[in-house]
C-alpha cells in the first residue's frame, strides 16, 4: 500500500519534468555553485543562500511545468497589464538606487517589474498571435510591435539596459516566430544601422562611456573601463586549463567586481580555462538544442513561438554575459543563466524552464 | 517561395516555414558561440603569454593620487586658502586584527590622546573595508623617526605624506572661503550624480560650505595614479609607473583679505554683517559675517567640544548673516522708496509736506521718531534728516504694487545669486506674497494699513545684507546691476587659462539720470549734515550714505532709550553707503545685530571700511559707537 503510494508520487513529481532539460541545467548549477563558492568564500560565502534560490527554483519550475499551455495563456494578458503598470508606477513611486530607478516598494518588500515582463512579454505575445493565428495581417505584427516597445521603452529609461536588451530580444523572437516577414526583417536591421548616430544622442552619459570603453578601455582605467580590463585579464590568464578552483588571482585579490553575480564567468573562465569554458559553451548548447526541439514539436502555435522565444532567450543570456565580460560587447547587466548568483533573475529563469518542460510534456493535444 | 509572407494556407506550410526559422535560428546560436569560442581561443591561447603577465602585474595596484586642491587667492594674491603637506599616521584596520591593542602599543611610541581615538573611531565606523585611518596627525619629524625604526612591530600601520588644507589667515573671511571636511554620504551621492567617481577615488576631504563647496570641482583637479607593485601579501614591493594627477584650479577672488580683516575687525564684539561691493563690476571686496570661526578647526575632522562650542552659541557664528539673516532695512530703504516716487510721478522733489510727528490711517497712529515732527520736509530733508512722517504718506499714495513692482527688479528679495550655496530669499512684500505665505484665508488679505509700514522699510520687509548691498551699489552704478560675486576668475592650473566670472551687467533699470542724482545728492547730504554725519565727520572724501533701524521692540507711545533695554531687545543698526559720491568705488550695506541707532553703530563701521579701502587708513581697533540724538534716526 505504502509503496503504491510512494511509486505514485514519484510518478506526479517527474511526470512533467523533461530530463535532458533538468540534467543540463544541474550540471550548469553545480558549476555555478561552486563557482560562487570561490568568488565569495573569503569574505561573504553565498554558495548556501543560492543553494536556498536553486531549491525555490526547483519547486517553481516544478509547478508551472504542470500547467498545461492552455492555462498558461490564461495569464498572460493579467501578467503583462500588471507588469506594464508596475513599471509605470515605478516612474511615480519607485526608489532609486545608484541613479537607476528600478525598484517599486510593496510595503513589506521591493520587487522589479522588470522581471515580471521577462516572462510576461512572450507570453503575451504568444498569446496575440495565437488569437489571430488564423487571420494575421500586417497590423497585428504593427500592434505585437507596439506591445513590444512599450514596456521595453519603459525600462530602458530607468535606466536598466541589461533588462531591458532581454525583454526586447524574447518579444522580438515570439514575432519571428510568428512569421515576420523577412523583408521586414532585413529591413529593421538597415534601419538599425543607419538609426546608430541618432540612438548615439539619446542613450545615458554612463550607457556612452560603456561604449567607448569597449573601443578603449584603457580610457578610464579606474572607471568603467576598469571592468573590462581586469575580466579581459582573468579570462586570458586562465589559459587552457585554467588556475585551477580557488586558485585565480584576479578573483582572490579582488581585481574582478561584481564577481558572484554579473562577473562570474571571468571567475570561472580564470579558474577552469578554456576546457572549462567550451564544457560550458557545450552544455549551453544542449540547453538551447533540446529546447528548440521541444519548440519544433510543440503542438500549437502559442506553444510554438512562446517555447521558441524562451529558448532564444537563454541564448541571449549566454551571448550578451560571455560576450560583455570577455570584452567583444558594452557593459550590461545581464547575469549568465544558472550560473550568477542572485535569487530573481534565477526564479525567472527557472519559471521559463517550467514552462519549456509544460510545452514538451502537454505536446499531445490527446492525453495518452 | 516560403519566405514570402502569405496569409496561412495550410497547416503544413506554416509548420515548415517555422521549422526552417528554427533551423536559421539555430545556425545564428552556433555561428555566435562560435564567435565566443573564438574569443575565447584569442584570449586564453594566443593572448595568454600576454594576459598572464598582466594577471602577474595584478599583483600591480592601481592606486589613485588625489590631485592637489587649488589655491584661493585675494584680489591681491594674499593666500586665503593653501595646502601643506605633513605626515599622519595610519592604521589600515582590515589588516589588523587587534585594532585596540595595536592603538595601545602604538601610543608607548607616539602621543595618542584620548580625542584622537575617539575621532579614529567615528571615522572607523564611517569608512570602507579597505581604507586607511588616520589616528594622528602632523606628526613631528622626530616622532616619524621613531615609528620607522619600529615599523616592523606594526604590520598595518603607515606612515603617510599627505596634503593638508590651511586657511592662513584664520578665522579672517571664513563664512566666504568656507571649510573642507571628510567627504560622507551625502556628499558621495553628489560626486556620483555628477560623474565624478573615478576622480574622487584616492580624495578624502571635499568643500562643505562657501567658496570651497560652490567652487569644489573647480578646485579639485584631476585624481593621477601610480602602479605599484604589491607581493602576494599586498605589501607595496615597487612603483611601476606613474600618472601625475592635475592639481585644482585656483580661484582669484574680488574680496581685499585686508579689507576682510579690517572689516572683521572694526565688529570688535558686535554681531552683524557687512557687504561691500564695487559697483562697477559686482565683485564682492569685503563679506563679513561676525562673529567668525576658524575654518582650519575642521579640515581633519573637526572635535566634538569645538563642534558643540560652534553649534550651540547663542551668537550662531556659523551663520552667515550676510547670506542668510533677512533683516528689515528700517529707513535705508527710504531712499529707494524716494526714488521711486520720482520715477512714477508721485513726488517731485521740490513738494513738501507738513509734518505733525505722526500720521494717523485707518484710526491708527503710526509715530515719527522725532517728537513734535521735522516740520516742513521736502523730499531732500525727508531722506537728510529720515522723516517717518514723509514715507508713511508716500506710501499710501503709491500703493503696496507700485512698491513692490519698482523694488522687484533691484533684487530685493530674490537671491542674488552669488557664487556661496544656500542664500536666503528675503521678503519683498506684495498682496501676491502674503497669499503665497499663508494658507489661513483670513491672513492672506492684503491691509492697506500694512502699507504704511513698509514705506519706513519695517512690516513685513526682510532683505538680507547682500540684497541691501546689491541695491546701493545699482544706485552708485546709475542704474546698471551686476550680479554679486566673490570669485574674479578661475585659473587653469594646467594651460594658466584665466575663466572671468560674471563680467556681463545683468540687466540696466531705466531711471532718469536726474533722478538718480537727485537721490545720490540727498545720501550726500545725510553724510554732510543728516544722520551720517558724526560718523562721517572730517573725512576726506564725498560720500553718499542712509542710517537705518530695524524695530525688534515696538514701545507704545513710550520714550526709546536704547541703553536703558536689555541688548537683545535693541533694534538692529544698519547702514547703506557708497563713496566717492561722484564716482563711486565701494558700495555697502551694515547690520549690526541689537546696535540700537544706525547712525550709531553701524555708520561707524562703514566709515573704517571706506576709509581703508578709500585711502588705505588703518584703524587702531572695532568702531566705537557715536552718540547720536534718538531723535535723528
Amino acid at each position: 500500500m505504502f509503496q503504491h503510494y510512494l511509486q505514485r508520487f514519484r510518478e506526479r513529481l517527474v511526470e512533467h519534468i523533461d530530463g535532458p532539460l533538468l540534467v543540463i541545467t544541474l550540471i550548469l548549477m553545480a558549476f555555478g555553485l561552486a563557482t560562487i563558492f570561490s568568488a565569495t568564500y573569503d569574505a561573504n560565502n553565498r554558495a548556501v543562500s543560492q543553494l536556498l534560490n536553486m531549491g525555490v527554483g526547483l519547486v517553481g519550475m516544478w509547478a508551472v511545468a504542470q500547467l498545461p499551455p492552455q492555462k498558461l495563456m490564461r495569464f498572460a494578458v493579467p501578467l503583462y497589464v500588471v507588469g506594464v503598470i508596475m513599471l509605470i508606477l515605478v516612474y511615480v513611486i519607485g526608489i532609486k538606487v545608484n541613479g537607476a530607478r528600478r525598484w517599486l516598494p510593496l510595503g513589506f518588500t521591493r520587487v522589479q517589474p522588470a522581471e515580471i515582463l521577462k516572462i510576461a512579454m512572450p507570453l503575451m505575445l504568444a498569446w496575440y498571435f495565437h488569437k489571430y493565428e488564423a487571420v494575421l495581417r500586417w497590423r497585428h505584427y504593427l500592434v505585437a510591435g507596439l506591445l513590444l516597445l512599450v514596456p521595453f521603452g519603459l525600462i530602458a529609461k530607468q535606466p536598466d539596459l541589461g533588462t531591458a536588451i532581454l525583454v526586447g530580444a524574447a518579444g522580438f523572437y515570439v514575432i519571428f516566430f510568428a512569421g515576420l516577414p523577412w523583408k521586414v526583417i532585413v529591413g529593421m536591421v538597415v534601419a538599425a544601422g543607419s538609426a546608430a548616430p541618432f540612438v548615439w544622442t539619446v542613450l545615458h552619459d554612463y550607457q556612452r562611456k560603456r561604449i567607448l570603453t569597449l573601443i578603449d578601455p584603457t580610457t578610464d582605467p579606474l572607471g568603467s573601463g576598469y571592468h573590462i580590463i581586469q575580466s579581459t585579464i582573468a579570462i586570458g590568464s586562465g589559459g587552457a586549463f585554467g588556475k585551477g578552483w580557488l586558485m585565480g588571482t584576479q578573483t582572490h585579490l579582488e581585481f574582478i567586481p561584481e564577481r558572484h553575480t554579473d562577473f562570474i564567468f571571468a571567475v570561472f573562465s580564470e579558474e577552469r580555462g578554456l576546457l572549462g569554458n567550451s564544457i560550458l559553451l557545450v552544455l549551453y548548447l544542449m540547453l538551447i538544442a533540446r529546447g528548440l526541439m521541444i519548440t519544433a514539436n510543440a503542438s500549437t502555435l502559442f506553444a510554438r513561438v512562446l517555447g521558441g522565444s524562451i529558448t532564444l532567450s537563454f541564448f541571449t543570456y549566454v551571448f550578451v554575459n560571455m560576450g560583455m565580460v570577455s570584452g567583444i560587447l558594452p557593459v550590461v547587466g545581464v547575469p549568465l543563466p544558472f550560473m550568477s548568483y542572485g535569487g530573481t533573475a534565477l526564479v525567472t529563469l527557472f519559471i521559463a524552464l517550467g514552462i519549456l518542460m509544460s510545452i514538451q510534456s502537454h505536446r499531445m493535444l490527446v492525453k495518452k | 517561395m516560403r519566405y514570402r509572407h502569405t496569409p496561412l494556407h495550410t497547416q503544413d506550410t506554416e509548420l515548415d516555414r517555422f521549422r526552417f526559422r528554427i533551423g536559421f535560428a539555430a545556425s545564428v546560436v552556433v555561428l555566435a558561440f562560435a564567435l565566443l569560442a573564438g574569443r575565447f581561443v584569442y584570449l586564453q591561447i594566443i593572448q595568454h603569454d600576454y594576459y598572464t603577465t598582466r594577471a602577474e602585474d595584478n599583483r600591480i595596484s592601481l592606486v589613485p593620487i588625489a590631485p592637489n586642491r587649488g589655491v584661493i587667492l585675494d584680489r591681491h594674491g594674499t593666500i586665503m586658502a593653501r595646502n601643506y603637506s605633513a605626515f599622519t599616521l595610519e592604521l589600515t584596520p582590515s589588516k589588523i586584527a587587534n585594532l585596540d591593542e595595536t592603538i595601545d602599543r602604538l601610543g608607548q611610541l607616539i602621543e595618542i590622546q584620548a580625542k584622537d581615538k575617539r575621532r579614529f573611531h567615528k571615522l572607523l565606523e564611517e569608512s570602507k573595508l579597505f581604507e586607511s585611518l588616520p589616528i594622528r596627525t602632523r606628526l613631528s619629524d622626530e616622532e616619524v623617526a621613531r615609528f620607522a625604526a619600529n615599523r616592523y612591530l606594526f604590520p598595518g600601520v603607515e606612515v603617510q605624506a599627505r596634503l593638508f588644507r590651511q586657511y592662513p589667515l584664520g578665522a579672517v573671511a571664513s563664512h566666504v572661503l568656507g571649510y573642507i571636511n571628510r567627504i560622507n554620504k551625502a556628499d558621495l551621492d553628489v560626486i556620483e550624480a555628477s560623474d565624478q567617481s573615478s576622480n574622487y577615488k584616492g580624495t578624502d576631504h571635499i568643500g562643505k560650505t562657501g567658496l570651497e563647496q560652490k567652487y569644489e570641482f573647480q578646485l579639485h583637479g584631476e585624481a593621477g595614479y601610480e602602479e605599484i607593485e604589491i607581493d602576494a601579501g599586498g605589501q607595496a614591493v615597487r612603483n611601476i609607473s606613474r600618472t601625475a594627477p592635475v592639481s585644482g584650479n585656483n580661484l582669484t577672488l574680488t574680496l581685499d583679505a585686508k579689507l576682510q580683516e579690517i572689516t572683521e575687525k572694526a565688529f570688535g564684539d558686535r554681531r552683524g554683517a557687512l557687504v561691500a561691493i564695487d559697483p562697477s563690476t559686482g565683485g564682492i571686496l569685503a563679506m563679513v559675517s561676525t562673529p567668525t570661526f576658524d575654518p582650519n578647526l575642521f579640515v581633519d575632522g573637526i572635535r566634538s567640544d569645538d563642534w558643540d562650542l560652534l553649534n550651540n552659541s547663542p551668537d550662531r557664528p556659523m551663520v552667515n548673516r550676510a547670506l542668510n539673516g533677512a533683516y528689515p532695512p528700517g529707513s535705508t530703504f527710504k531712499p529707494f522708496m524716494a526714488l521711486a516716487a520720482l520715477e512714477l510721478g508721485k513726488r517731485t522733489p521740490g513738494q513738501t509736506i507738513s509734518d505733525p510727528g505722526f500720521f494717523t490711517f485707518g484710526g491708527h497712529t503710526f509715530r515719527d521718531d522725532k517728537k513734535g515732527g521735522h516740520g516742513l520736509v521736502d523730499m531732500y530733508k525727508s531722506i537728510v534728516q529720515s522723516c517717518d512722517t514723509y514715507y508713511y504718506m508716500l506710501a499710501n499714495d503709491m500703493g503696496i504694487d507700485n512698491i513692490a513692482r519698482f523694488m522687484g527688479p533691484l533684487g530685493l528679495g530674490q537671491r542674488t545669486g552669488v557664487d556661496i550655496e544656500g542664500e536666503s530669499e528675503g521678503v519683498l512684500p506684495s498682496p501676491e506674497w502674503k497669499k503665497r505665505r499663508f494658507k489661513n484665508p483670513a491672513q492672506q488679505k492684503w491691509f492697506a494699513g500694512e502699507t504704511i509700514s513698509i514705506g519706513i522699510g519695517q512690516g513685513y520687509n526682510a532683505y538680507t545684507p547682500i540684497q541691501l548691498a546689491q541695491a546701493v551699489s545699482a544706485l552708485a552704478n546709475n542704474g546698471v546691476i551686476y550680479r554679486p560675486h566673490l570669485v574674479n576668475y578661475i585659473t587653469n592650473s594646467k594651460t594658466g587659462e584665466k575663466t572671468l566670472i560674471e563680467p556681463e551687467p545683468l540687466r540696466t533699470l531705466p531711471w532718469k539720470q536726474q533722478n538718480i542724482d537727485f537721490i545720490k545728492k540727498a545720501m550726500v547730504g545725510v553724510n554732510k549734515e543728516g544722520t551720517g554725519a558724526r560718523a562721517f565727520a572730517g573725512a576726506e572724501y564725498e560720500s553718499g550714505g542712509k542710517t537705518g533701524t530695524a524695530q525688534l521692540f515696538s514701545l507704545k507711545g513710550a520714550d526709546y532709550k536704547s541703553g536703558k533695554l536689555k541688548q537683545e531687545l535693541r533694534d538692529h543698526a544698519l547702514f547703506i553707503a557708497f563713496a566717492p559720491a561722484d564716482h563711486p568705488k565701494i558700495a555697502l550695506a551694515v547690520l549690526v545685530e541689537n546696535g540700537g541707532f544706525g547712525a550709531q553703530s553701524a555708520a561707524p563701521i562703514a566709515r573704517m571700511v571706506i576709509d581703508y579701502y578709500l585711502l588705505g587708513k588703518s584703524p587702531a581697533g572695532p568702531a566705537q559707537d557715536v552718540e547720536t540724538p534718538s531723535e535723528e534716526d
